[in-house]
């Protein structure tokens, strides 16, 4: 593998925010880094070369998004989050609301959605809610649009719905088709999927819950920052937001605006405006 | 006199092991210099799926607390780390972790190579990584990045390893400072202790 130099990584970071409005130059640097290693590997390219093939050819930025940002994800990753969500979660929001809406930021290939989505329809309330789910990556959302796993990957998300405890089979929700799992289409019936940028994109709804699970982990400080500012805009007063097992915002701006709703899963309810 | 040919500039201490590498850490954490002044940076394969138990473990026979680090933690100076479940653990310039759940890396995550080169790349010829036993080549390539750094490259007794392949993979592509059996890694931890006091 190439090692890049920091000053290589800039350039990059600094060409795309020029050429395409792409803002990568807050990303966290060591994760950054092995995402570009992987494209110059991937395409056979030097950094001159992966210069000159975004300035050449505009159509190589979604190709180059696609591979840059990270779209590893499970369904129901962490059992006892979506455990927590079904008993303590959505209950609390439809104490107050018979109809609500969800923002899945940074959603990738849409396996939190989903997972999201059956956990509704197990509750009775999959009509009720609204939800979207964005990502910035215009490849990945066509992806996530399909509901389509490779059967490799469905062992995992099966064995995450059963320590989930659903109230089936996560069977009963697709069937096998050439080696995939083709999930029932209704699920994902009523999500508004759009391209959205969490770095550069305005606040466009207000939410009563938003997951961004393991997506500002790639951000520096600062940008963890700014994002907050963006999902604080973006929800309701009292609403919940919900990060990464090992994410924290303690050092955010604007944690004070937020309490601990549940520390263990790390949700956290919106107090202040 | 001491067969380790140290000095009180290094900042950090990485460790990497796998399958049969779990007592070995144990034993170098219960009998760790009280005040140890570096960070302790471990990644070991684990269960995926998880998230408790395993740092309870370590902790319970540690002189030192460990702990898992959120992502962008700072590192301190004496803490004990250890990569959390389902995460790679890598090091920022700024002194600070950072996780990822990026695709595998040979097989793993945590990958013993992201949270050693990262740490290479930070902390240059100031790095001590020890590689432990374990059944795959992970960590190989991130002792070399070490190495390439100028930082010190020491591997478990291959002989004394329940598996070896990790350390022996570790040797074949690096030179390595010191081959050594858990108790002298033991030791090694009081030696260096010692360089600061």
């Amino acid at each position: 593998m190439q090692d890049i130099d920091i000053v290589d990584l800039k350039k990059i970071s600094e060409f795309i925010f020029q050429k395409y409005q792409y803002d990568f130059r807050n990303y966290a640097m060591s994760s950054f880094k092995r995402r570009i290693q992987r494209i110059l590997e991937i395409k056979r390219l030097d950094v001159d070369g992966l210069m000159k093939k975004l300035t050449d050819s505009p159509a190589f930025i979604n190709e180059f998004l696609d591979e840059l940002t990270v779209n590893v994800t499970e369904m129901f990753r962490d059992p006892s989050f979506w455990r927590i969500m079904r008993e303590e979660i959505i209950p609390g929001i439809l104490l107050n609301h018979k109809q609500f809406k969800i923002w899945h930021a940074g959603c990738s290939s849409g396996e939190e959605v989903l997972s999201m989505a059956i956990l509704l329809k197990e509750m009775g309330i999959l009509d009720s809610v609204q939800l979207y789910a964005t990502d910035l990556d215009t490849t990945i959302l066509e992806r996530a649009k399909q509901a389509t796993y490779s059967l490799k990957n469905m062992e995992l998300n099966e064995k995450n719905y059963i320590r989930f405890q659903g109230a089936g089979s996560l069977a009963d929700y697709y069937k096998v088709e050439n080696g995939y799992a083709v999930f029932d289409k209704d699920l994902l019936g009523a999500v508004n999927f759009r391209k959205h940028d969490l770095v550069l994109g305005e606040a466009f709804n207000k939410f009563d819950l938003v997951l961004c699970r393991n997506v500002m982990i790639y951000f520096n400080q600062t940008l963890q920052n700014e994002v907050l500012k963006r999902f604080h805009e973006s929800l309701f007063k009292y609403g919940y937001l919900a990060i990464g097992s090992k994410e924290s915002l303690i050092w955010c701006d604007y944690a004070n605006r937020f309490i601990v709703a549940n520390n263990e899963e790390k949700i956290y309810k919106k107090i202040k405006d | 006199m001491s067969m380790f040919n140290l000095n009180n500039s290094y900042k950090a201490v990485v460790i990497g092991g796998s399958a049969g590498s779990f007592q070995g850490v144990v034993k170098i954490l219960s009998q760790l210099p009280i005040g140890f002044p570096l960070p302790i940076i471990m990644a070991l394969h684990r269960l995926k799926h998880v998230r408790h138990g395993f740092v309870e473990a370590l902790s319970l026979k540690s002189v030192v607390q460990v702990t898992e680090p959120d992502d962008k933690e700072p590192i301190k100076k004496g803490g004990v780390y250890l990569a959390p479940s389902n995460y790679h653990l890598s090091v920022e310039l700024g002194n600070n972790f950072s996780l990822s759940t990026e695709e595998m890396v040979n097989n793993s995550r945590p990958a013993i190579d992201i949270t050693l080169g990262t740490s290479a790349y930070v902390f240059k010829d100031k790095l001590i990584g020890i590689l432990l036993s374990g059944a795959n080549k992970d960590g190989a390539l991130g002792m070399k990045h070490i190495k390439d750094r100028g930082g010190m490259t020491i591997v478990q007794e291959p002989s004394e390893c329940m598996i070896e392949t990790m350390p022996k993979a570790a040797m074949a592509v690096t030179q390595i400072d010191h081959v050594l059996k858990v108790d002298q890694i033991v030791e090694f931890f009081k030696e260096i202790d010692k360089q600061y006091r």
